[in-house]
């Protein structure tokens, strides 16, 4: 079956207009329109435009170079990749549990990850639209004019992901494509000196990601009925959860429910994923559509993330964040918060969650320790699935007796997140497009829908491709009425479809 | 490798960054030059970029390249940046070599495609995309050089944020840059 707004009923002659690329997201994407002649909205598209093919070249590969290489889907989110590999790896080499400094140094630089990822993504790439607003001068919504403006915001949010990354160089060795996590633990420990300089500004990342948590409030309650009806609507659920219901970002039992908050399943063992999740393939997109097998893909499709894993989780396990969650939920009366905007609001709660849990594990001394690797009963397949800054991220991978690689199976957050993310612009295009003229303004509304989910359209491009955003206008009749461009001015032009 | 700016008088050198078949590792090495951003806005401006909600390139004087060509749309996009471009970067190793996207050049497209969206297990329905909203792929994933003229080649998997901050200094300087010791690397 179709949604609404995704195939037109007679796309022959309407207009086609299209967002291409969608810009301040991670990778490529093309959003296409089509209108007719009253300019209402008969089709609405988020396309993934680009193929690279990763499950497939990894074949015949040697199964440790795994997380080096499939780390190099993603340059924002490598450690998120590196760490899904080693997990399943570790399955593999028969390492049922990791030594504990293995296992700190691991979570350190995830942790590491989640907060460099979330700061880059609401200082660098959203918050223009959330401090200037979303038809604001196209000239001006970027992270250098917040920078003049907002001196203040814009230095933190860059020294807050530089201590992300920093995290992640003393655990992974670089900050971009490191080679810490191997089959069964990792390759280094931390020095005393690195734990000793990166312990010197955790209290005041802290207390900056605090600041955050209230600007993004501020912002929230400022304009409440826009943020909590923009873009909005209901789905289900999906992340994991810790043994104990607590939000856990690194390891964990699969936890869903429906739009009215109600358990679906709960501490699933992800080592058989498939049992829970279909995917599907839609003509029009190199990105799969992934639903709830029960529920079938009408029913069964759902959005990961952020906004998820907050209100998905029963607690979480430091206490200024766990506050913070609180208040969230409370905002919500009773039932999940389904709106888009509410991303950021959540986003900045578990970026305050990870630099609590980074000043946490630096105070512990199993990061000095020199036990590393374990291994046991070697196994054929392995499932390795982590929280990723996007949300859930799955890795699946069968292994021959001569350790190459014969089957690889990758589902990314944004993959994840597919009819979410159409699901969102449709809603947009609906309420603030159809029937009114396009200007540049009302089409960033569309990307604005697009970045709360802060997709990473590079990972999303890994069975052999690349996300190209556009948005198209086509007929009643399938003739491309009109397209809408933005040119190198930030300027919106119709060029006549040929 | 003669390229290099003049260093403009009145008026801040404008810079164009995109990636192709790249995995944006390569801008994210660039924003790793942390705090020194604010020093680099002083003398720079972006013209189309992920940074910026500029869609399509107008007259730059550098142009950070990263990522392959991989389909018709790359070849589109690094054309653009080619005619506005004075200096163009081949930004990385993708970029350079093609990088491990190309590891897919000695496969066949179609018998890949077919395994990844038809014959995968887990597959409700499978179908190859083929709506003419997706660019085509090409059958291999090529390095800049074999589809235009490149000034300079900037290697690493990603490059450095120390070597990215001295080529873009000695860049703007309107010096020819030079990679020292220990900036050179192809991991």
């Amino acid at each position: 079956m179709s949604f609404e707004l995704e195939t037109a009923a007679q796309p022959a002659g309407l207009r086609r207009v299209a967002i291409d690329p969608v810009s301040r997201v991670e990778g490529h994407g093309k959003v296409t329109i089509l209108l007719d002649a009253d300019d209402r909205v008969h089709q609405v598209r988020l396309h993934i435009v680009e193929f690279r093919g990763f499950e497939r070249f990894v074949q015949g590969r040697p199964y440790w170079e795994l997380p080096v290489m499939v780390q190099r889907l993603c340059g924002i989110c490598p450690v998120s990749h590196h760490l899904a590999a080693a997990k399943a790896l570790d399955v593999i080499v028969g390492a049922t549990h990791l030594t504990p400094t293995a296992e700190k140094i691991r979570r350190l630089m995830h942790y590491g990850q989640i907060l460099q990822s979330h700061a880059l993504h609401f200082f660098h790439l959203a918050s223009p639209d959330l401090l200037f607003g979303f038809d604001s001068d196209a000239a001006k919504r970027n992270i250098v004019a917040v920078a003049a403006q907002y001196p203040d915001i814009a230095r933190k949010g860059v020294l807050l992901r530089k201590f992300g990354q920093e995290v992640i160089r003393v655990t992974a060795g670089k900050r971009v494509h490191g080679t810490g996590a191997i089959p069964g633990g990792v390759n280094k420990a931390l020095t005393r000196e690195e734990r000793d300089a990166l312990q010197a500004d955790a209290y005041t990342m802290i207390g900056w990601s605090r600041e955050a948590v209230a600007l993004v409030k501020r912002l929230h309650f400022a304009n409440a009925s826009l943020y909590n009806s923009f873009a909005a609507f209901r789905s289900n659920l999906l992340s994991l959860v810790a043994d104990d219901g607590a939000l856990d970002l690194y390891h964990g039992g699969l936890r869903a429910r429906d739009a009215g908050g109600k358990l679906i399943f709960d501490h699933v063992d992800y080592h058989r994923y498939w049992d829970q999740i279909t995917e599907e393939v839609k003509p029009w997109s190199y990105m799969k559509f992934p639903y709830l097998r029960t529920l079938g893909p009408d029913e069964g499709w759902y959005k990961v993330g952020p906004l998820v894993r907050v209100q998905n989780c029963d607690h979480i396990p430091t206490p200024l964040a766990d506050a913070e969650r609180r208040e969230f939920v409370d905002f919500g009366g009773g039932t999940p918060i389904h709106a888009t905007l509410a991303y950021h609001w959540a986003r900045m709660i578990e970026m305050l969650f990870a630099a609590e849990e980074i000043k946490a594990l630096l105070h512990d001394d199993d990061l000095l320790g020199d036990d590393l690797v374990v291994k046991g009963e070697r196994q054929r397949r392995g499932v390795g699935v982590i929280e990723a800054p996007r949300g859930t991220l799955i890795h699946h991978y069968r292994i021959n007796n001569n350790d190459q690689v014969m089957r690889a199976n990758l589902i990314v957050s944004t993959t994840h997140n597919n009819q979410a993310l159409n699901e969102a612009i449709r809603q947009v295009a609906k309420r603030y497009l159809d029937g009114r003229k396009l200007t540049e303004g009302l089409l960033n509304h569309i990307e604005v829908a697009i970045r709360a989910f802060d997709p990473c359209l590079s990972c999303a491009t890994h069975a052999l491709g690349q996300m190209p955003l556009a948005v198209d206008l086509v007929d009643a009749e399938g003739t491309c009425l009109d397209r809408l461009q933005r040119g190198s001015d930030g300027a919106v032009s119709q060029p006549l479809p040929t | 490798m003669s390229a290099t700016t003049t260093p403009p008088v009145g008026r801040k050198l404008r810079v164009a960054t995109t990636s192709l078949a790249g995995c944006f590792g390569c801008h994210m090495s660039l924003l790793d030059i942390d705090e020194r951003l604010f020093a680099l806005l002083e003398q720079v401006e972006f013209d189309r970029s992920p940074l910026t909600d500029i869609k399509h390139c107008g007259p730059c004087d550098i142009g950070l390249v990263e990522g392959g060509v991989c389909n018709a749309e790359n070849v589109h996009v690094l054309h653009e940046f080619r005619r506005n471009c004075r200096i163009l970067v081949a930004f990385g190793a993708c970029a350079v070599t093609g990088g491990l996207p190309a590891q897919r050049n000695h496969l066949d497209l179609g018998i890949c495609l077919q395994e990844v969206y038809v014959t995968e297990p887990g597959l409700a329905k499978g179908c190859i995309p083929n709506d003419p909203e997706l660019p085509l792929p090409l059958d291999q994933v090529h390095p800049l050089h074999e589809v235009v003229k490149v000034d300079y080649f900037l290697p690493g998997c990603p490059p450095s944020a120390d070597a990215i901050w001295s080529f873009l200094t000695d860049l703007i300087a309107g010096r020819t840059p030079r990679l020292g010791h220990g900036l050179i690397h192809y991991d």
